[in-house]
């Protein structure tokens, strides 16, 4: 586990980077830290492995405050991938992946057998580990500096943007990648993004930065997105809130009816193993032999975002769905969707109520207690509640 | 016209004149001695110092400004005032040349140093190097193309200037052109200048092709800084 306890950056300009944040990162989870560019997210993120180390306050990974570390050592132990992957252009693939075991003295053979396994881990051929970076897209590439981060098995793995510099698509493949890899490693993972989208896609938690290092918000996504704490985030979320809540469910959840049969004006049209191939209208003047008008069969992994917009692309407001093999097993309409939306909503939005109550309680308290203290010591600066997460 | 390079032809090619305590041969390995000898003196002054600029950024501007200082003043002159100094010995010859190649070393190492992607540096960090290490596994690997640039430059003038060991009655191929103009002898004059001129090709181009073969798997991005 990664805390933070009353840290603050200031550089010697004046400017000041992090303002007395405290934040706890749980074990084994995906924690996204968002905000608009100088918001202090990036130093949050470099002080955990000391690249930036705090003017005041304490960081501390598993228990132990970062500064008593000795700073290459604690850096071994802490994945680490960076925007344009920040790859050695001198050396090979492999030898790039190889570069921590190396350091830590697993000599040369074991250090490559473990980045040829990195290799196949993050889904890059075999033979690419003779290659040079430049040889590579920079998706590939990326793919290498999350290979790098991971060579020796780091617990905690820190991520500052690292998927900025690739176009959507692969950034597209890059998240769902991450997210493969993390249902099979469970790492600490510290993710730093501008794009609050992927926040939302990739975060158990979210923290939210606003410029001049505050720490506004942390909770998570569908509790931020139900119930954000002030108009900033609010913003920052975007106005369509309700839709990226959508996206955190899936399709599963949904029952399913029977397709339309005869009778039914809109018929779904399947292939003779049971696909679906398209809606054709019967009751248009060209009768069966109207053309046929696309459809977009979904999995029960598909987002309800997706799903809802499918069920506004189709004639019949119905979303085809099919099993692992594209067989159709039944349709859903697009009244059970919202429905289902609306209750959502309503439950985030409770659960963040019932959180925000206790945590006033937890306020109150603590501010009772700090008010004891400080009648003990008049020196004891109060705890700003405000950025308590 | 055509008889003066007749007679060069002549110059440069007659046994005698190539063996002999006052031969080519001679000549032109004094004149080997003391370029290499101060090219390598320089190079372990200079390189240092540009790796630990480029290190840690401190310092440039003090640095490249004294190169440019290095760079004019006038070798005759310095070699003169050492002289006037120290007397007879070697010793003007050598802080000379080294004076002149060490601003040309120090400029295209900090530049080799200076053109190091910072993410790369950050990452290096940031997987765990110690400060040597970023620097000897990843600063100098990718810088080193530059500095060899900076080497073959500095020893192309070293070999250039060198001549002026025979103006303080030393050896080297600048004998003959010192003789040569003392005796009003064209010939051996231009004789001296060719075989300082393609001294100093030869030893660039060997420079050129241990470059090459030290990076013949780099990117070609890493060429072109």
């Amino acid at each position: 586990m990664i805390s933070f306890k009353d840290v603050s950056k200031h550089y010697p300009n004046g400017t000041t980077a992090v303002d007395r944040l405290n934040l706890e990162l749980p074990e084994g989870g995906i924690t996204v830290l968002v905000g608009s560019s100088g918001c202090g997210k990036t130093t949050t993120l470099r002080m955990v492995n000391r690249m930036v180390e705090p003017s005041s306050g304490t960081v501390s990974v598993a228990g132990r405050d970062v500064l008593a570390a000795d700073a290459a050592e604690l850096r071994r132990g802490i994945g680490y991938v960076i925007q344009q992957a920040g790859l050695f252009p001198h050396r090979t693939i492999l030898d790039n992946i190889a570069t921590v075991p190396l350091l830590l003295g697993w000599g040369r053979r074991k250090a490559r057998a473990r980045a040829a396994e990195l290799l196949e881990l993050v889904g890059l051929p075999s033979d690419s580990g003779k290659r040079y970076p430049h040889q590579l897209s920079g998706g590939q590439q990326q793919r290498v500096g999350v290979a790098r981060a991971l060579a020796a098995d780091p617990p905690v793995l820190l991520m500052d943007e690292p998927f900025g510099a690739v176009d959507p698509v692969v950034r597209t493949q890059l998240q769902n990648e991450l997210l493969r890899l993390q249902s099979e490693l469970r790492k600490t993972v510290v993710f730093v993004t501008h794009d609050i989208d992927e926040a939302v896609r990739l975060g158990d938690r979210i923290a939210i930065f606003r410029t001049g290092g505050h720490l506004v918000q942390c909770a998570p996504p569908a509790e931020l997105l139900a119930s954000p704490a002030d108009d900033f985030v609010a913003g920052f979320l975007g106005a369509e809130r309700g839709l990226k809540l959508l996206s955190l469910s899936t399709l599963a959840d949904l029952p399913q009816e029977p397709a339309p049969a005869d009778g039914d004006r809109w018929r779904l049209v399947t292939s003779e193993r049971g696909e679906p191939l398209g809606w054709r209208d019967t009751e248009g003047p060209e009768g069966d032999r109207a053309p046929l008008l696309p459809v977009r069969a979904l999995r029960d992994g598909d987002s309800l975002l997706t799903a809802l917009d499918e069920s506004l692309a189709s004639p019949a407001g119905l979303v085809a769905r099919v099993d692992a093999d594209g067989v159709l097993t039944g349709v859903t309409g697009r009244e059970r969707i919202h429905e289902f939306a609306g209750r959502r909503h309503a439950e985030a939005g409770r659960a963040a109520a019932r959180k925000n109550a206790t945590e006033a309680e937890a306020d109150e308290a603590s501010q009772a207690a700090a008010a004891h203290a400080e009648a003990d010591d008049e020196g004891t600066p109060a705890s700003d509640p405000s950025v308590t997460a | 016209m055509i008889e003066l390079l007749k007679d060069l032809l002549r110059w440069l090619t007659s046994g005698s004149q190539w063996s002999g305590t006052d031969g080519i041969a001679t000549r032109l390995l004094e004149h080997l001695q003391y370029s290499l000898l101060a090219t390598l003196v320089a190079a372990a002054i200079a390189l240092p110092v540009g790796l630990l600029i480029g290190h840690t950024g401190r310092g440039a501007f003090l640095a490249i400004n004294l190169s440019g200082f290095g760079r004019a003043l006038p070798t005759v002159g310095l070699v003169t005032l050492v002289f006037l100094a120290s007397g007879l010995s070697m010793w003007p010859v050598y802080i000379s040349l080294v004076a002149l190649a060490v601003p040309v070393i120090v400029t295209n190492t900090y530049a080799g140093m200076a053109a190091v992607d910072p993410e790369v540096r950050d990452a290096a960090r940031g997987q765990g190097m110690r400060w040597y290490q970023v620097l000897f596994q990843v600063e100098l690997p990718l810088a080193l193309p530059l500095i060899m640039t900076g080497l073959r430059l500095a020893c192309v003038q070293v070999v250039a200037t060198a001549t002026i060991a025979a103006y303080v009655s030393f050896g080297g191929l600048g004998r003959y052109v010192f003789d040569g103009l003392a005796q009003r002898d064209l010939v051996q004059v231009l004789g001296g200048a060719v075989l300082v001129g393609v001294l100093a090709i030869a030893l660039d181009l060997a420079l050129a092709g241990v470059q090459r073969l030290l990076f013949r798997n780099r990117p070609p991005r890493a060429h072109a800084h």
